[in-house]
């Protein structure tokens, strides 16, 4: 049954026949077949998002949301959906935040020891790309995360799409999230071969606005991260499009607020009272 | 869960006198949606050999990255080239050996052996089986051009010759088969190394007989009506 090659087990290679698969997947699967009858499961909170990404004549530009949904409800109105990976690599998340938040960390942690074992040589974003796949690929789509990927590493600027299933994508343009076919129509429309950073820029900042204006799933602001060669430089709430219609109310109060009508001052000695410690008893 | 991505595909690999045509078409879906419009399923295994997908984007290029791992382990232990025989039997051997996880997949392997000076087309399916082929078709595009190539095909083509009746095979599907689409992407593989064409846009995409005169006649009409 099991035939092997060099060091490589062909049969339990991609480790998901039942004999070696490292994971069960039965409860995902009753789950869903429960959930087919009629019994209304938890919900999870979703980032029903918006993000994307261009590679432009030097570097790479991601872009993102930052609505976090459970339900219908908004759930958090500034969150940050643009992970970090590598100092080089970054990695926008949809669907399950808490997927996307474990998927990504395990990944820069991963590549962080890699890093420690080869003399902290700059991580590559192609095994970025390969330790996000396969891990996604061996949950079989339980793990649900839609990635947009990009970074600078030895061979250039690279930007990558991966699918909750596994599957990825190269593309010089690239959206993911409920905001994507809104986002991909402004690329369509505007993208360019080798465009200068402002134009890439504007380019991607204009396809979140587009995913905030018109998908219900994205909203709030939009969120950058330029990667080059000499770097990166996140660019936290670049724009924020709905800002708040009336001034938040400041719970702090000036000095005189409330008027002072009598003070008493009371000194240490007045207020403690020393007590004699009674002696321990011992014996029966 | 959302829709699995599948490359719903047309792929055609032909064998002709000096060697292999490979061609494809660019599309991939999810669900309705088209989320690569212009990819590359002519997917390199070794030096010499590719891989053709359809099904399951995921499924598929874990298969061709496991073989690539397989082959450059093979070449550095052998320390030549691998035969293109030896790259579709670990193509088949991933198949049959996970035929329980992996989806319905059709893969074509196909290459050009120097050191035998021969060219190898053949069809993979998930589940074990391997066979070695003239010609070979796959994708949900291809039930669509079984005539035409039936018809078409001849035994020892020229290069030309071969080029032609891959890219019109996959034109002709992709003007039929709704998820096939975008461009075509030719690859050949002979002595000489390795050759790659992209036919894109309507104009260099080749159109088929009652389109292709229905447009004729309609711009005929339209100039003769303005002169």
């Amino acid at each position: 049954m099991s035939s092997s090659y060099g060091d490589i087990n062909v049969s339990g290679g991609i480790g998901l026949d039942s004999e070696s698969a490292p994971f069960n997947l039965e409860l995902a699967r009753r789950n869903s077949m429960i959930e087919r009858q009629g019994m209304k499961l938890p919900r999870y909170l979703k980032t029903g998002t918006t993000i994307c990404g261009v590679v432009y004549a030097n570097g790479v530009v991601l872009g993102a949301d930052t609505r976090s949904t459970n339900g219908d409800t908004v759930a958090d109105k500034n969150c940050e959906k643009i992970h970090y990976i590598a100092p080089n690599i970054y990695c926008c998340g949809a669907g399950t935040a808490a997927d996307t938040e474990a998927t990504t960390n395990m990944v820069a942690s991963a590549l962080n020891m890699h890093r420690y074992g080869t003399n902290g040589r700059t991580s590559r974003v192609i095994t970025a790309l390969t330790m996000l796949k396969s891990h996604l690929f061996k949950y079989q789509g339980n793990v649900s995360a839609a990635l947009v990927l990009g970074g600078f590493d030895i061979n250039g600027p690279h930007l990558f799409t991966v699918y909750p299933h596994g599957s990825s994508d190269s593309l010089p343009y690239a959206t993911m999230g409920s905001g994507s076919l809104a986002a991909m129509s402004i690329f369509e429309a505007g993208y360019k071969e080798n465009m200068t950073k402002e134009e890439a820029m504007k380019l991607v900042a204009d396809a979140i606005k587009s995913g905030v204006f018109n998908d219900l799933g994205s909203g709030s602001n939009v969120d950058l991260c330029i990667i080059t060669k000499e770097g990166k430089e996140y660019l936290r709430n670049y724009e924020c499009p709905n800002p708040r219609p009336y001034a938040s109310q400041s719970f702090s109060f000036a000095k005189g607020t409330t008027p002072v009508l009598r003070s008493t001052m009371l000194t240490l000695k007045d207020v403690v009272v020393e007590e004699g410690a009674d002696a321990m008893e011992v014996g029966a | 869960m959302p829709h699995a991505v599948s490359t719903g595909t047309t792929i055609v690999a032909v064998e002709y006198a000096g060697g292999v045509v490979i061609g494809a078409d660019s599309r991939v879906s999810t669900g309705t949606y088209i989320s690569n419009r212009a990819s590359d399923k002519i997917t390199p295994l070794s030096d010499n050999a590719f891989l053709l997908r359809s099904g399951s984007a995921a499924d598929t290029q874990l298969v061709s990255d496991y073989v690539r791992h397989m082959v450059h382990q093979h070449e550095s232990q052998l320390q030549r080239p691998i035969d293109v025989p030896t790259v579709a039997n670990l193509v088949m051997q991933i198949g049959y050996n996970n035929k329980n996880a992996l989806s319905a997949a059709a893969m074509l392997v196909a290459g050009y052996d120097a050191a035998t000076r021969q060219g190898h087309v053949y069809a993979v399916p998930i589940g074990g089986t391997m066979v070695r082929q003239k010609y070979a078709i796959d994708g949900s595009g291809s039930i669509f051009i079984y005539g035409y190539c039936d018809s078409e095909y001849k035994d020892d083509m020229t290069r030309e010759e071969a080029e032609s009746f891959v890219a019109e095979a996959i034109a002709l599907a992709m003007s039929t088969d709704g998820s096939s689409g975008g461009v075509v992407r030719l690859v050949t593989v002979n002595e000489d190394g390795i050759f790659r064409r992209l036919h894109a846009g309507d104009k260099s995409v080749p159109r088929f007989g009652e389109e292709k005169d229905v447009h004729k006649d309609l711009t005929d009409k339209a100039n003769a009506m303005q002169t």
